[in-house]
């Protein structure tokens, strides 16, 4: 299977693809959005996921476990998926969040829980420090070389997949209202002393490396939150047990536990008093990113239902040549489209330079609550068979509503493009 | 117009109510993650007469009326949608057909086992190939010499399938001919013949055992084909339009307890200094979903009263039941999902039950007819057309 070593490589190796059984739903028109080298990065990375990935889904999601028999994490990061947005010089493929955002989709379309892994590990982790790390820190905890000029440390090899990365920022009581966290960073000598709880950490249980949000100013409010980098082992730090969920199950969420937890100085991430700075910025490329995962589920929905309504006869003929059935796939269908489009129009103008919260905001709004609707309408064209865990549609709409919850509910969404809208007036 | 209820219709809501909070709420969570049948509450729900609330006393039932029937059901669908689906398919699907379509003995002996919790009930109408468009089956009863029935065939989604000890079966009796070619028997899951699938692990109502059942040469006695050969097709309608009450009445549960649930939650969840409930996008959360419960409530005791109504003076209930279904069930989806939105990343977590709910309704737009079949009787019973 061809590696994403580099963008013109990609393309070049392409044709030299086994070929693959296809949905017969990859054809839907993406003529608008992509140029030729990121279409074919997109057929690459579907490949990679529908043969690596997919066939492990529905156990992930059954045994709420990442499968033993492979290492998933090793072989993304083999095929380069994790460091799309990462600088060659740190192993990364140096490209942008629309290629990040095609990565999402393929891998959310193979398995929706190892996707939303993915988008944490690789987005909310190692973009983190991408875009705030000091070179240190960039060459301490990315690259996929152990780089000689750092000899003081391990490398922590976020990018090759050998280990975890995950961001906590949600607290008990302090989930849509998260500049209320309680979870502080008092100042000691060389370093700072964390106390604390944080709530609902995707890959918590498994990560090696975490950015923490914490107050070093309770009084401050927003302007007292500081971004700190977590290593797992640190004494102080530990995981409770993860979290029961009604899907994602696989992609670990656990609470963190922070008691007297020694942080040294170099582990702040950005300046201190600076996190919400760099959680604010970072929540927007979040949820562009995060975006592309309610595009996969959509996808997979269509994956399942299309051939299922040419196969499945009643009163004489196929169901899909009825009109409730034809209305349900068209509504899908446009759902999917419609919410496409609008992502990588927003992703388009991320790379550009211009990243406006409104569109991050909007983009994941759209697409997280279509694709819970498509989940339900896939059901619904499956009818009995849909609601069996036989078939794939009872998780799709379980992992579905998680984007409408996770990363910001709809209604911090809602308030996030309001305020904005009226902001501006 | 009076909305008020008869004392023996609150009387059976109150045991209903009593029973479900104390004995269903405090397993449902658990019953749920295992997929464990819940047996034990089932015979106790027959003792205390849940299980054939219609049922007349002489054959060993409550002998309350459809109102009551409905008004019971919401409770116990309100602790556990599992636990109701079984008690639906007792009662408005198994018991219903007998008392309707069954000879007296019959009558005495099979209403009263399921009636009185000594035994579960099924219905065996949908097959692997035909479920929306029921008339297509290929479940086959032949005559033999002694004038009984030889069925041979498969059933599939038959809700206690594991554990029922009676069914309500349809197979073709004459082929080539369609739905009147359909005749209805009551089967001994006892007896030589029958075979039950493995449960199957399905997306809600877990702790319901639902599996596929198979006939090999089942000899089914000319005693027990319920009501007339060639009868079956408009039988197993009939039994559906009464389901539909129970299937509505399901849902309305779910939605309450969902509904219920997001009130205190909304009051006692904090968020920039204020309860969550205070802010306007809860508010209108909260505002549609009273709106939906209130008329899914509304249109199920109606179309409960136009059965009983039916029942005393003739009549159809049809179409009550059946907009009363596609509203309540669609109600309670829509609800369940507000709900596990409300709660954030509580709603999420299997420690608190809405995701359970949310799993729940789905499946009431789909069983006893799916959403688009309503439609369509609907549309059809409205304009006259086919």
């Amino acid at each position: 299977m061809q590696k994403l070593s580099a963008i013109g490589s990609v393309a070049s190796s392409l044709f030299r693809r086994r070929t693959l059984r296809r949905p017969s739903s990859a054809a839907f028109s993406t003529s608008l959005l992509f140029d030729d080298t990121q279409k074919q990065f997109k057929e690459s990375v579907a490949q990679f996921a529908q043969e690596t990935i997919a066939p492990y889904a529905s156990k992930i999601d059954r045994s709420n476990y990442f499968p033993e028999e492979v290492n998933l994490w090793k072989l993304m990061g083999d095929f380069n998926l994790l460091g799309i947005t990462a600088p060659g010089e740190y192993g990364g493929l140096g490209l942008g969040y629309l290629y990040h955002c095609i990565a999402m989709e393929e891998i959310s379309r193979a398995s929706g829980s190892v996707g939303l892994s993915y988008g944490a590990h690789s987005n909310l982790c190692i973009n983190q420090f991408v875009r705030n790390g000091s070179p240190d820190q960039k060459q301490k905890y990315l690259p996929k070389q152990l780089l000689t000029s750092v000899s003081h440390v391990v490398s922590m090899k976020l990018i090759t997949g050998e280990h975890v990365g995950a961001l906590a920022m949600s607290e008990p009581n302090a989930g849509s209202d998260v500049v209320s966290m309680k979870c502080k960073a008092d100042r000691t000598d060389g370093g700072y002393i964390l106390n604390g709880n944080k709530m609902w950490c995707t890959n918590g249980p498994v990560a090696q490396t975490l950015v923490v949000y914490a107050k070093t100013d309770m009084a401050a409010r927003s302007k007292g939150i500081t971004a700190f980098i977590i290593e797992k082992g640190m004494p102080g730090f530990s995981t409770a047990q993860k979290l029961d969920k009604l899907g994602m199950r696989g992609s670990d969420t656990c609470e963190l536990v922070f008691e007297n937890c020694f942080v040294p100085e170099e582990n702040i991430l950005g300046q201190e008093g600076k996190g919400v700075y760099v959680m604010m910025s970072g929540l927007d490329l979040e949820r562009l990113v995060l975006a592309g995962g309610p595009l996969g589920l959509m996808q997979a929905c269509l994956d399942v239902v299309l051939p299922y309504v040419k196969q499945r006869e009643q009163f004489g003929q196929p169901i899909g040549e009825f009109q409730f059935i034809q209305g349900k796939v068209a509504d899908m269908y446009t759902s999917l489209q419609s919410s496409r489009s609008y992502v990588y129009s927003v992703a388009r103008d991320c790379d550009n330079g211009h990243v406006d919260p409104r569109d991050c905001a909007g983009v994941i709004l759209c697409a997280a609550e279509r694709a819970t609707q498509v989940a339900l309408q896939a059901i619904q064209c499956l009818g009995g068979n849909g609601y069996v865990n036989e078939y794939p549609t009872g998780r799709l709409l379980r992992d579905a509503k998680l984007y409408e919850i996770g990363a910001g509910t709809s209604e911090i969404r809602r308030m996030i493009i309001g305020r904005e809208l009226f902001k501006e007036q | 117009m009076d909305f008020s209820f008869t004392e023996d219709q609150l009387s059976i809501q109150a045991i209903a109510r009593d029973f479900a909070q104390k004995r269903i709420a405090p397993v449902a969570a658990e019953l749920d993650a295992k997929g464990e049948f819940p047996l034990d509450n089932i015979r106790e729900m027959g003792q205390l007469g849940l299980m054939g609330i219609e049922v007349p006393h002489e054959y060993g039932g409550a002998g309350m009326d459809p109102v009551g029937y409905v008004l019971a059901m919401i409770e116990i669908a309100a602790a556990d949608a599992a636990t109701s689906t079984v008690m639906s398919v007792n009662n408005s699907l198994f018991c219903n057909g007998i008392l309707k379509h069954g000879t007296e003995e019959q009558k005495q002996k099979y209403v009263r086992a399921i009636a009185q919790g000594e035994a579960i009930g099924a219905y065996a109408l949908t097959e692997p190939q035909s479920g929306s468009d029921a008339s297509a089956m290929h479940t086959r009863a032949t005559k033999n010499a002694d004038g009984d029935w030889v069925i041979n065939g498969k059933k599939s989604w038959i809700t206690s399938g594991p554990v029922c000890r009676y069914i309500v079966l349809f197979a073709i009796t004459t082929p080539g001919i369609g739905a009147k070619g359909v005749s209805a028997f009551i089967i001994d899951t006892q007896k030589p013949g029958f075979h039950a699938g493995k449960t199957e692990p399905k997306l809600g109502i877990r702790a319901s055992a639902t599996c596929e059942i198979e006939f090999n040469d089942y000899v089914c006695s000319k005693d027990d084909l319920l009501g007339q050969e060639g009868k079956g097709f408009s039988i197993a309608m009939g039994v559906l339009d009464a389901g539909r009450i129970g299937i509505a009445s399901q849902a309305v549960g779910i939605a309450r307890a969902a509904y219920e649930a997001t009130l205190q939650w909304s009051r006692d969840r904090k968020a920039f200094g204020h309860p969550i409930g205070s802010f306007q996008m809860t508010q209108a959360k909260i505002a549609d979903m009273k709106c939906k419960l209130d008329a899914a409530t509304l249109l199920t005791l109606r179309a409960a009263w136009a059965k009983g109504h039916a029942e005393k003076n003739g009549g159809r209930f049809g179409t009550e039941a059946s907009v009363a279904k596609l509203v309540a069930s669609e109600a309670a989806m829509w609800i369940a999902h507000q709900a596990v939105q409300i709660h954030g990343g509580m709603g999420y977590s299997k420690e608190m039950p809405l995701e359970r709910y949310f799993r729940d309704a789905k499946i009431t737009e789909i069983y006893e007819g799916t959403s688009e079949i309503q439609r369509i009787v609907i549309a059809r019973n409205e304009t006259g057309l086919r």
